[in-house]
């Protein structure tokens, strides 16, 4: 898979013009047809709701009324919101310190070497993020945590319950995205010619100086893209922070759902969502504009100059 | 970089990923109904409870249904779009990829709330094609990203040579393009089956309890009750995904099929 940031698909096709008849039209029906209705209208209607007015003996009745974006960005929300953005930027940081150098060195071993590390990286990605925050609630749980091996080990005095809380969100929320930025980084780091960073070697710098100077900065978009992608994905999920945070760490999604399902109010959750949407779209748009410019310079020992 | 750096690092990544998983499958052996790791004794009867208690088959079987059909549409609407844009240059193409490509690039929640929306407005909220649907048109991307892979690793002079040859559109797609991308499309398929078997938020908010899946039963026993069926089902669950990723591995290349370049 890559990330959607990856360069459109080129014609391959010799005489691609106006000749082609209704053959394309035809093919394209269904997929557009489908993506509009099940995409595109969904989103219009988001964006319509934000203005309808909460009835409560329904669901919403049509109306141009500001006081749902009001209370979506009252103080009470807006500290929600920044919560949610530090916790996914943080999340995102952490990330890309695994997944960058992780990707660089599996790209480097031989194709067949690869495979297994695959299997292993598709199966977390498709683990349902209810799963992910059942196995860390048990992982950092008092009765059949890791802090049990660490009472072992004699590291501890007695087993602690770390979920829920910070720690356990923020080690889930890492689990989830970890699997999606190396498969986001994979075709880049694949693509990456063997020869540069053995190039720098032979001119005296050291791997890591190499990895710093000449592979980082060619991947600088495609580490960007990733952040972005994986930032959006975090901050739009809802178990995790609903399972193991506190109510502290409660982030905008556990807010819309609970507006949206519990709540029954559907004007403020969609103005919720409108507000999150924009706030990501913003922070990501950031995060790829990083990736465009200049990757700071690092002057490191052993680099020829 | 030096060997032990890349091994510390691969088993840094290894651990950080199996280590849950790892405890889950241990809670899920334990004989009495207790979440103890490491557990106290070896037993498979909360296996043997997934398969025979409804609460829990149920939710399975309408998870496998959901993801099968949901994984079909995915990949309908993913091979005709993905092979317009390769061979034909159509303006508001590459708009309806932008569409298939954009569910990524938006918070989850975002999406589920829109299919929430969208169902309401059209009266069917709650009924199984609402889930279905809403899955196809969000996994969309998965076909969609494997697919371009695939048609760009396919090489021209092949479809040139044909098209010489007097072969029309419709005979280089059966006896080329369509052949060359097959694996593609099933990895695509695989893909997006084993992401709507795992997917939550979107059935919670189209179908929730009304035609319950495994995740949101899954969802609902983490609120009101833990048990070691719940570890069990998620071990299963893990087995199944790496069996059908492993096999995917298998048929075949799985570095191309993920967007490495055509070397050997």
């Amino acid at each position: 898979m890559s990330a959607p940031t990856a360069r459109p698909a080129i014609s391959a096709s010799p005489d691609a013009g106006s000749g082609d008849g209704p053959w394309p039209h035809v093919l394209l029906a269904w997929p557009t047809v489908a993506l509009t209705l099940l995409f595109l209208v969904p989103l219009g209607i988001i964006a319509a709701l934000g203005f309808f007015r909460r009835i409560q003996a329904g669901f919403f009745e049509v109306a141009f009324v500001t006081d749902n974006y009001a209370r979506a960005l009252d103080a009470f929300h807006l500290e929600r919101l920044a919560v949610s953005v530090v916790l996914a930027l943080a999340a995102t940081l952490v990330t890309l310190l695994l997944a960058v150098p992780f990707t660089y060195l599996l790209t480097r071993r031989p194709r067949a070497r690869q495979v297994p590390y695959l299997v292993l990286v598709l199966a977390s990605l498709s683990l349902s993020e209810v799963i992910v925050a059942f196995a860390w609630s048990l992982l950092l749980s008092r009765t059949s945590g890791i802090s049990n091996l660490l009472v072992a080990l004699g590291l501890m005095d007695r087993a602690a319950s770390w979920s829920p809380g910070l720690a356990a969100v923020l080690l889930a929320y890492v689990f989830i995205a970890l699997p999606l930025a190396v498969l986001s980084l994979y075709p880049t780091f694949s693509r990456l010619d063997q020869e540069l960073p053995e190039a720098a070697g032979t001119m005296g710098a050291t791997p890591l100086a190499g990895f710093v100077t000449v592979v980082l900065p060619l991947m600088r978009r495609a580490v960007a893209a990733t952040g972005a992608l994986v930032f959006i994905f975090v901050l739009g999920a809802y178990v995790i922070p609903q399972t193991l945070g506190r109510p502290a760490q409660w982030t905008m999604p556990v807010h819309i759902t609970d507006q949206a399902i519990m709540k029954n109010h559907l004007p403020l959750a969609a103005s919720l969502a409108i507000v999150l949407l924009v706030v990501s779209s913003l922070v990501a748009v950031v995060i790829v504009a990083l990736g465009a410019g200049r990757w700071p310079r690092f002057a490191l020992p052993g680099r020829a100059r | 970089m030096s060997r032990w750096l890349r091994r510390a690092m691969f088993a840094l990544v290894v651990a950080y990923l199996l280590a849950p998983l790892v405890v889950v499958a241990g809670v899920s052996v334990n004989p009495r109904q207790v979440l103890f790791f490491p557990p106290e004794g070896f037993s498979l009867r909360w296996y043997g409870t997934a398969f025979t208690d409804p609460g829990w088959y149920r939710p399975a079987i309408n998870s496998l249904l959901v993801a099968t059909f949901a994984a079909l549409i995915a990949v309908s609407i993913a091979l005709p779009l993905s092979y317009v844009l390769w061979r034909y240059r159509v303006g508001y193409a590459r708009v309806v990829m932008a569409m298939g490509l954009a569910p990524f690039a938006l918070p989850p929640v975002i999406t589920a709330l829109g299919a929430l929306a969208l169902w309401i407005v059209l009266q069917s909220y709650g009924r199984p094609h609402t889930v279905v649907l809403s899955h196809g048109a969000f996994l969309t991307t998965l076909p969609l990203a494997t697919l371009t892979v695939g048609l760009q690793n396919l090489n021209p002079q092949l479809v040139e040579a044909a098209r010489t040859m007097g072969a029309t559109g419709g005979t280089v797609f059966r006896t080329i393009v369509f052949p060359y991308v097959r694996p593609y499309l099933l990895a695509g398929f695989v893909f997006a089956f084993v992401l709507s078997l795992n997917e939550y938020i979107i059935a919670y908010m189209t179908v929730g309890f009304t035609f319950e899946t495994l995740p949101v039963k899954i969802f609902a026993s983490l609120r009101y009750g833990y048990s070691p069926v719940m570890a069990a089902i998620s071990a299963l669950f893990f087995a199944v995904a790496v069996a059908l990723f492993a096999l995917v591995g298998r048929v075949g290349d799985l570095p191309r099929l993920l967007g490495a370049d055509e070397r050997a």
